[in-house]
């Protein structure tokens, strides 16, 4: 009965008039379920296939407004369907429904063409929204904890909900023209639907220089930031392990900036991640 | 009755939803409303805005939890992991009592997001009660389960929707989230007669209610959530209220949601079903 609730709906989003044998679905159906004074077995079985479908589709949809908008309808549905065959929920909750997407997007470029590798940044970036959006958070780092400490042997953690992109389409941008009132997310996978505004942003996804964007919360509020390449390195090397020292020298490895310059930076920059409550220490 | 073992002894009254398009309005003007059940699953997160939220909303009010993914009727134990994100929740909200649905929506660890009809089998009740009891044991808080609204029924059922709630919640010794909109979809849909259903539940174990809209449809009634309570599933409320007594109840109402104050106002014209059910029993105590 689940394998009839969960297949894929034929044209006119109608349960699949033949069974998995190749035999008659109506049939197949009649043995386990009963008519009623106005439906048949079938006609039954079909409500709930549809709910199925249209529940988890929606569901897709509302998690990644952005994609649907850049590929548009005819595209967007099949695809979100074919991931959605190839990857059933396997979590109680619809929030995770989209987290084996990328993986499933880089697999299909032909699916994507010609958005194939902007579809890849639209869809990294929206997932990092829902990470950021009710993603843990560890207890923030102070300064009494940097004090003193050898920047040679200090490893600094970044907050789980932090993701570091490195992006060819400015889908920052896109995402928020999109946007029909600045709202961000509001809760994720059950969230409530954005209105998109698809033709006004189309225009500014073109392929450009290499941009590092930060998907992140401040006062649990989303919020994207695009970072300087330096910057990116810096955070990608501490989130990996590294210590400070080393995280510094392989941000700044393929920099013109003299010691001083990159002195001064690196304290900008740590400055405003600690306002921004990026860094935490490593557990 | 009203105040029982299933619902922590708590007597809540009138409830609401908490939803999405409220937070803003609850959050700014603090509305007087006796209680809001959440659904536990949006608010098993490991941080974030929906948390704190649900923090801002127990400063002010009393919250009763209402799951949609247990899945008591499904084959194989839950999820521990499930269940610890589900415990740390309880802990949080500190709900008298925790209410899921009669039903399964899983299988081999993929999930429907649906809520199925089962097959009214005593082996199914079994299996079933076995799982409720386990969960309870778990999260250390009392289990109402809900009856849900349904559009298929099974060759395999062996007694009515009724009877197999009633061996479920006997078996597992728990309490019953006795949703008065879903027996009236169902009974439309299967053609039984709603109010031998309310009249033959285990009255005793009713800790809480629920009210909704339905959609009609040519052949079906849907159970969408989307419009106030229609005039007989007010009946059916009446009904149940008179043989179980004043219940803690909860107006669903999960699609094209108007204001808060509208949503309330409907859920309030309980009070005068409860009015009455009070009065008959002064009545009823005289004589």
């Amino acid at each position: 009965m689940y394998a009839a609730i969960t297949r894929p709906l034929a044209r006119g989003d109608r349960t699949q008039r033949r069974w998995f044998d190749g035999s008659s679905t109506a049939r197949a159906v009649a043995k386990l379920v009963k008519p009623s004074r106005t439906l048949r077995p079938v006609e039954r079985v079909e409500i709930y296939n549809r709910m199925y479908w249209f529940r988890i589709l929606d569901s897709m949809a509302q998690d990644f407004p952005g994609l649907k908008a850049l590929l548009g309808d005819e595209k967007f549905w099949p695809l979100v369907e074919r991931y959605l065959a190839a990857n059933p929920s396997r979590s109680f909750t619809l929030r995770d429904l989209g987290s084996r997407f990328e993986k499933f997007i880089t697999r299909e470029p032909k699916l994507l063409a010609p958005y194939f590798e902007a579809a890849c940044d639209m869809v990294r970036f929206e997932w990092s929204q829902i990470v950021a959006f009710d993603g843990p958070s560890r207890p923030r780092l102070t300064k009494r904890q940097l004090a003193g400490v050898d920047p040679g042997k200090l490893r600094i953690a970044l907050q789980p909900y932090l993701s570091i992109l490195t992006c060819r389409y400015p889908v920052d941008e896109y995402v928020l023209a999109l946007k029909h009132d600045g709202a961000l997310r509001a809760e994720a996978s059950n969230a409530v639907a954005e209105r998109v505004e698809a033709k006004q942003a189309v225009g500014l996804l073109e392929r450009g220089s290499v941009l590092h964007i930060a998907v992140h919360r401040v006062d649990n509020q989303l919020y994207y930031k695009r970072l300087e390449p330096e910057a990116a390195r810096l955070l990608r090397a501490l989130r990996a392990g590294r210590t400070l020292v080393e995280a510094c020298a392989v941000a700044f490895s393929r920099s013109k900036k003299d010691e001083p310059e990159q002195a001064e930076t690196i304290q900008r920059w740590f400055s405003l991640w600690t306002r921004l409550g990026w860094l935490c220490a490593q557990e | 009755m009203p105040a029982n073992q299933h619902n922590g002894y708590t007597e809540y009254g009138i409830g609401l939803g908490l939803r999405v398009p409220h937070y803003r309005h609850i959050l700014a003007n603090k509305p007087t409303c006796a209680w809001f059940e959440i659904i536990s699953e949006n608010f098993m997160v490991d941080g974030g805005r929906p948390l704190e939220v649900l923090d801002a909303i127990l400063e002010q009010y009393q919250v009763v939890q209402h799951g949609v993914s247990m899945y008591f009727g499904s084959a194989g134990k839950p999820d521990r992991t499930q269940l610890r994100r589900l415990k740390n929740l309880v802990k949080r909200t500190k709900t008298p009592w925790l209410s899921d649905h009669l039903c399964w929506g899983s299988v081999d660890g993929s999930y429907s997001h649906d809520l199925l009809p089962m097959p009214y089998t005593r082996e199914a009740a079994i299996r079933t009660a076995e799982k409720i009891r386990y969960v309870r044991d778990f999260l250390e808080v009392p289990i109402c389960v809900e009856n849900v609204s349904s559009y298929m029924e099974f060759h395999a059922s062996e007694m009515t929707e009724w009877e197999f709630l009633t061996e479920v919640v006997e078996r597992a010794d728990c309490g019953i989230l006795l949703d008065v909109n879903n027996i009236y979809v169902s009974s439309r849909n299967h053609g039984f007669d709603p109010m031998k259903y309310i009249e033959a539940v285990p009255h005793h174990r009713v800790g809480q209610m629920h009210i909704a809209g339905h959609t009609k449809f040519e052949k079906y009634i849907l159970d969408t959530h989307d419009h106030p309570v229609l005039d007989p599933v007010w009946k059916l409320y009446a009904r149940a209220t008179e043989l179980c007594g004043v219940t803690a109840t909860l107006l669903e109402w999960d699609d094209k949601i108007p204001s808060f104050d509208e949503v309330h106002a409907e859920a309030l014209k309980a009070n005068q079903f409860i009015d009455e059910a009070r009065a008959a029993t002064v009545q009823h105590d005289r004589n």
